[in-house]
């Protein structure tokens, strides 16, 4: 089987957390990337599924010219190639934006599954890989716990995760699914993976290869960022765990001291 | 008259494009990958390997699946080149976690190298690679009960019977040699040859009959490494499992250890900055007289020396690797050198450790008693300080004429 699996080069919150630049867009070169979590267990769930049904994985990301750095950890696990996306005017692209280079990208590549982490842990908005399905009319199988294809029948079925337990989907491939983390601990690269992936190829991609225009921070639906603010921090809070009648005297207590009950 | 060698170190010319005072990128990777996994996977297990003194099967095998004991093999044995500083980059990382940890790819190392230094083509196909992938263990077996810094005191037999040998005696403070599958031991072949040519080396396996482990030691530290008592009673080995000549043995041993006191660094330098690491991040957190504990000077001045030792002791041991990975002829006063350092600092930064901690740090609610009990083994095993000491000085006077 050949699959993609959309990878997104994310800051690394362990060593410092997400940093604003003058103009209060992310700083991507100020901390280490690393591959955005969810991501890591899409690329998990292609290795098994190789595993299994034999084939190659192909790593699709849009990100700025040091991802390669980042994009080899990701190879290190076990996928085969890399396709990098980069361009100056790609700065501080919007969802849209990246969904429509993205899909081009990816229309250029052979495959059965096309695999993405939920929502990436600096943007937060999980809608990419939905607008990448509806872009390349691929059946959209989300919030996977489990992806079983059927390589002869050419068709994948997949548990998708709901409020009252799972869903069963089944569809012909090439199909999109978002993957959970239900799926499986993503490996640690081995020594031997992290030397191999030294030497395979990550294939760069400017925009106007892609196609693509009309994307960018100009053509953003909101391409301005007025201002950022850390959360205020909260106050010391009380946990009241005592039964009911000690509780109620309890919080009582605390009303009349604020003179909100007399 | 006295003859004075020369004393500057005499290092072949450096190859054109080395960059000797930064780690490569590679080596960059190596050291971070392992460290991820030592921090993630080995770390939460460590106060548990130490107080149940058990030989964590799991992180061998974990240490196994991500080709970490495959770094001191060359690649044509499955294994990752063997370069030395690789190696001691990976062991300095898991023993700042868990020494026994750490230990386990030392161990490997240790062992092996007489059969990589002096093997046969045959002998080194037969064995490296199940040791390169992990799936077979091996320990060193030189000491003995009267024979410990006085290594060529040894008694332990192998005597000649057609095409085999008969190996009698025992063997003492042999670490993993209960949970080893090959054991690599040092026995007399010729008791009148002159000292230095009365051992022969022989890989032993560990279902040949006549084997037996004798007992494991209770030790103050690197307590989920197995030390053991080995027994061997008429142990009949096959002259194909001898390793080089009759006679070469204590040659091998010393050329072993050239190669190997440079791992017992590395995981000297990594209890030390494990150590510091929870001390720095103590003297962070903890207020006393109304500020951080760092901010008194005198705490500070401890762990700034901490740093600095730990710090020197590093840069030596890389610097002992490269040369001794080049062929350096005087390996041995770099291998002693490095060991020396390290394990007296080793020493001295978890004592201080522990002093920055005060009462914390003498309950295992924090690990750097556990520390200072694990640096010990550095000042004492694969050469005592002492010996490392006269290895030293007789590169440094030469010989009396």
């Amino acid at each position: 089987m050949q699959i993609v699996v959309l990878v997104k080069p994310v800051p690394d919150t362990a060593t410092g957390g997400e940093r604003l630049g003058p103009d209060n867009r992310l700083d991507r070169a100020a901390v280490p990337a690393v591959v955005n979590a969810n991501d890591e267990y899409a690329i998990e769930a292609a290795l098994k599924l190789v595993e299994a049904h034999g084939g190659e994985i192909s790593l699709v990301a849009m990100a700025p010219p040091n991802a390669p750095e980042t994009l080899r950890k990701a190879l290190a696990m076990g996928a085969h190639r890399g396709v990098h996306v980069t361009d100056q005017v790609l700065t501080g692209a919007d969802a849209l934006s990246t969904a429509r280079v993205l899909a081009a990208a990816v229309r250029d590549l052979e495959f059965d599954l096309l695999l993405a982490g939920a929502d990436t842990s600096d943007g937060g908005m999980g809608v990419v890989p939905a607008g990448v399905a509806a872009l390349l009319r691929l059946p959209y199988l989300s919030y996977a716990a489990r992806i079983e294809p059927d390589p002869d029948a050419g068709t994948v079925r997949v548990r998708r995760i709901s409020a009252t337990g799972f869903d069963v989907l089944e569809a012909p491939m090439p199909a999109l699914v978002v993957c959970t983390q239900a799926l499986g601990e993503p490996r640690y690269p081995s020594l031997k993976g992290i030397m191999a992936a030294r030497s395979k190829e990550i294939a760069t991609k400017s925009l106007a290869e892609t196609g693509v225009d009309g994307v960018g921070v100009e053509a953003a639906a909101t391409n301005r960022v007025l201002g950022s603010e850390p959360p205020p921090t909260r106050p010391p809070t009380q946990v009241v765990r005592e039964t009911a009648p000690d509780a109620a005297k309890r919080i009582i207590t605390f009303l009349e001291e604020r003179r909100i009950v007399q | 008259m006295l003859r004075s060698p020369t004393v500057t170190s005499q290092t072949p010319a450096a190859a054109p494009n080395a960059t000797p005072y930064r780690l490569t990128e590679d080596q960059l990777m190596l050291r971070d990958a392992v460290r991820v996994l030592a921090d993630e996977k080995v770390a939460p297990r460590a106060a548990e390997v130490d107080r149940t003194a058990e030989f964590p099967w799991d992180l061998k095998e974990l240490l196994a699946t991500h080709d970490i004991l495959a770094l001191p093999f060359a690649e044509e044995y499955g294994g990752l080149g063997g370069e030395l500083l690789n190696v001691c980059l990976a062991v300095e990382q898991l023993s700042r976690a868990c020494a026994t940890t750490g230990l386990i790819l030392a161990v490997q190392e240790l062992g092996s190298l007489p059969i990589v230094l002096s093997g046969t083509d045959e002998q080194r196909q037969r064995w490296l690679p199940d040791l390169a992938a992990g799936r077979t263990l091996i320990a060193f077996a030189l000491t003995e009960s009267e024979a410990g810094s006085d290594a060529a005191n040894a008694r332990t037999r192998a005597i000649r019977d057609g095409d085999d040998y008969r190996i009698s005696g025992s063997k003492r403070f042999i670490s993993q040699g209960s949970v080893a599958d090959l054991i690599t031991v040092f026995a007399v072949t010729d008791a009148e040859a002159p000292r230095h040519r009365r051992l022969t080396c022989f890989i032993v396996e560990k279902d040949m009959s006549g084997f037996k482990v004798e007992r494991i030691e209770h030790k103050m530290g690197i307590r989920g490494s197995p030390t053991a008592e080995l027994a061997f009673e008429d142990v009949r080995v096959p002259a194909a499992n001898r390793i080089g000549e009759e006679g070469e043995g204590f040659a091998i041993a010393m050329r072993t250890f050239d190669r190997s006191r440079p791992g017992i660094a590395a995981q000297a330098v990594g209890i030390a900055q494990g150590a510091l690491e929870v001390a720095a991040k103590y003297a962070r957190e903890r207020r006393q007289f109304g500020q951080r504990i760092g901010d008194l000077q005198m705490v500070a001045q401890m762990l700034a020396d901490m740093d600095a030792q730990t710090e020197a002791a590093r840069q030596l041991l890389y610097k002992a690797c490269v040369e001794i990975e080049a062929g350096a002829p005087d390996a041995a006063r770099w291998a002693a050198m490095c060991k020396l350092v390290a394990g007296d600092t080793a020493m001295r930064v978890t004592t201080d450790a522990v002093q920055v901690l005060g009462g914390y740090g003498y309950i295992d609610e924090f690990p750097v008693e556990r520390m200072m009990r694990d640096a010990k083994i550095t000042q004492l095993y694969e050469g005592t300080q002492q010996i490392q000491r006269l290895v030293i000085a007789r590169s440094l006077l030469g010989k009396d004429s």
